[in-house]
């Protein structure tokens, strides 16, 4: 009983805040195909350069103060499986043997999208992306649908269940509060001892990604994935080989995801200002039904 | 009068020219160098410089065109061809060891001319790129412990060593 109603509660607090942000959010979205901030900061990521000695891992563990790991930093024994970014490691390591080429590895986080999928499924506007380019949440907000974990196209986001009256998202945010609002580089970009990251201004970064290829066209394939990528990402990557072998989608659409569901998106100011009432009005029922205790996730997830 | 004394700077800084070179190709070489401007996680290493020159004999595989040797590389070899030794040899004297600051960003993006040297690593990325690229070629120590010991703040940001996570359930280490 206790969940439910705090969850209506949220529901109504969330409605509100989130009717009044859409209208300031509006204008951001209103050019139509938006190519991110014309200052936004962004991180190229050299594949080829990579050793996998998971320092960045550990690096964005102390930054972000996150929970002990089940195994030390140093422990190469997770390389494996292929691992994804959980609620305890907003950013992970992974092992890609490539066929008649040498072992490559992929560090995976929040790639902080131009046009976030994320920012644009999430109805109570959970999600920020600052001019800086990174793209941060508050937590406080979110009401765990997990609309975001779905929308993302790279898998990023995760929740925490620690408590299970306020599931809330968890993923990288470009150690923006840390370092990246105060012009500083993400932690993990610090630590890399290979410089497999290069941090700065997504503008020149896609410059020096091209040139990097063009001054060593045997070493890359011909390709800055990201650049263009569902409307483009902050974080962009170079490869030796196909970017399907190291787990990135090589068929990616470049269209923001946002496109997809535009339609839906229409009618979300209008969800948004009947949501509370529905909810109220679900919950009634499902009280004078059931006699109290209904299935809320199926509630829940109906909704969706 | 004003040519003699142009004249008398340029000798001068001639000399001096010739002064910096030959510390830098006579017995200036150093045999031994302790890499420490960055052990935040690890110890310094002393680097065997001597056992590497006798190794591999071309300094330019290191250090580029900046010795005067001939350069490997065919992008730097477009300019550096007949450049000549540089007065700065050394790997901090040009990789910044704060390559991200503000800056260096922007010192980075007006570099002139900009080509090669836009995209220049930081000191970090320099020492380790370069060494463990030619160390994995030529069967060399690959494994970070290999060449600097772990120190205890590095420990504790892995969670390895005395840090290691425990087997049984323990509270968190409230080294936050
Ligand atoms: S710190 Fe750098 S080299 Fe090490 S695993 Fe992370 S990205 Fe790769
Ligand atoms: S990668 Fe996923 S979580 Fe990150 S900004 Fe893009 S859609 Fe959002």
């Amino acid at each position: 009983m206790i969940d439910r109603r705090d969850f209506l509660k949220g529901c109504l607090a969330c409605g509100v805040t989130a009717a009044s942000i859409g209208v300031a959010g509006k204008n951001a979205f209103a050019a139509g195909s938006f190519e991110g901030y014309p200052d936004s900061m962004g991180v190229l990521v050299d594949l080829t350069r990579c050793v996998g000695c998971r320092s960045c891992e550990a690096a964005c563990n102390d930054e972000q103060n996150l929970p002990d790991p089940d195994l030390p930093f140093d422990d190469k024994s997770v390389f494996k499986e292929q691992r994804r970014t959980t609620d305890k490691a907003y950013t992970v390591v992974n092992k890609y043997e490539v066929a008649n080429k040498d072992t490559l590895f992929r560090k995976m986080q929040c790639n902080h999208c131009n046009e976030p999928a994320c920012l644009t499924s999430c109805f109570v506007n959970a999600y920020t992306k600052t001019k800086e380019g990174a793209v941060i949440y508050n937590s406080k907000v979110c009401v765990g649908c997990r609309n975001c974990m779905i929308a993302c196209p790279f898998n990023i986001p995760a929740y925490s269940y620690s408590s299970p009256t306020n599931p809330m998202v968890k993923k990288c945010i470009f150690c923006y509060e840390t370092r990246v609002k105060n012009g500083r580089p993400p932690a993990c970009v610090e630590i890399c001892p290979q410089q497999v990251m290069t941090f700065g201004h997504r503008a020149d970064l896609i410059k020096m990604g091209h040139d990097r290829i063009t001054s060593n066209p045997a070493k890359y394939v011909d390709k800055l994935y990201g650049e263009k990528e569902v409307g483009g990402t902050s974080w962009m990557y170079l490869s030796s080989v196909d970017f399907d072998k190291v787990g990135l989608d090589n068929h990616m659409q470049n269209e923001p995801i946002i496109s997809n569901v535009k339609d839906f998106l229409g009618t979300v100011p209008m969800v948004l200002s009947i949501w509370p009432a529905l909810f109220t009005g679900i919950h009634l029922l499902a009280t004078k039904n059931k006699g109290g205790h209904g299935d809320h996730d199926h509630e829940e997830g109906d909704e969706q | 009068m004003r040519a003699v004394k142009r004249q008398m700077i340029m000798a001068v800084t001639g000399a001096m020219l010739m002064l910096v070179s030959s510390v830098c190709f006579g017995s200036g070489i150093p045999d031994e160098i302790t890499i420490n401007s960055i052990q935040k996680y690890y110890s310094g290493v002393n680097f065997n410089h001597a056992a590497h020159i006798n190794n591999l004999k071309d300094c330019g595989l290191c250090h580029h065109h900046t010795t005067g040797a001939q350069v490997s590389d065919p992008n730097c070899a477009r300019c550096h061809k007949n450049s000549g030794a540089q007065a700065v040899v050394s790997c901090k004297g040009c990789h910044s060891a704060t390559p991200f600051t503000p800056e260096a960003l922007k010192l980075q993006r007006d570099q002139q001319p900009p080509l090669y040297h836009k995209d220049q690593v930081g000191l970090k990325g320099a020492y380790h790129l370069g060494c463990v690229g030619c160390h994995e070629k030529m069967q060399g120590p690959t494994g970070c412990q290999d060449c600097h010991k772990r120190n205890e703040s590095g420990d504790k940001i892995f969670h390895s060593g005395s840090y290691a996570p425990k087997t049984t359930d323990t509270p968190k280490s409230s080294h936050h």
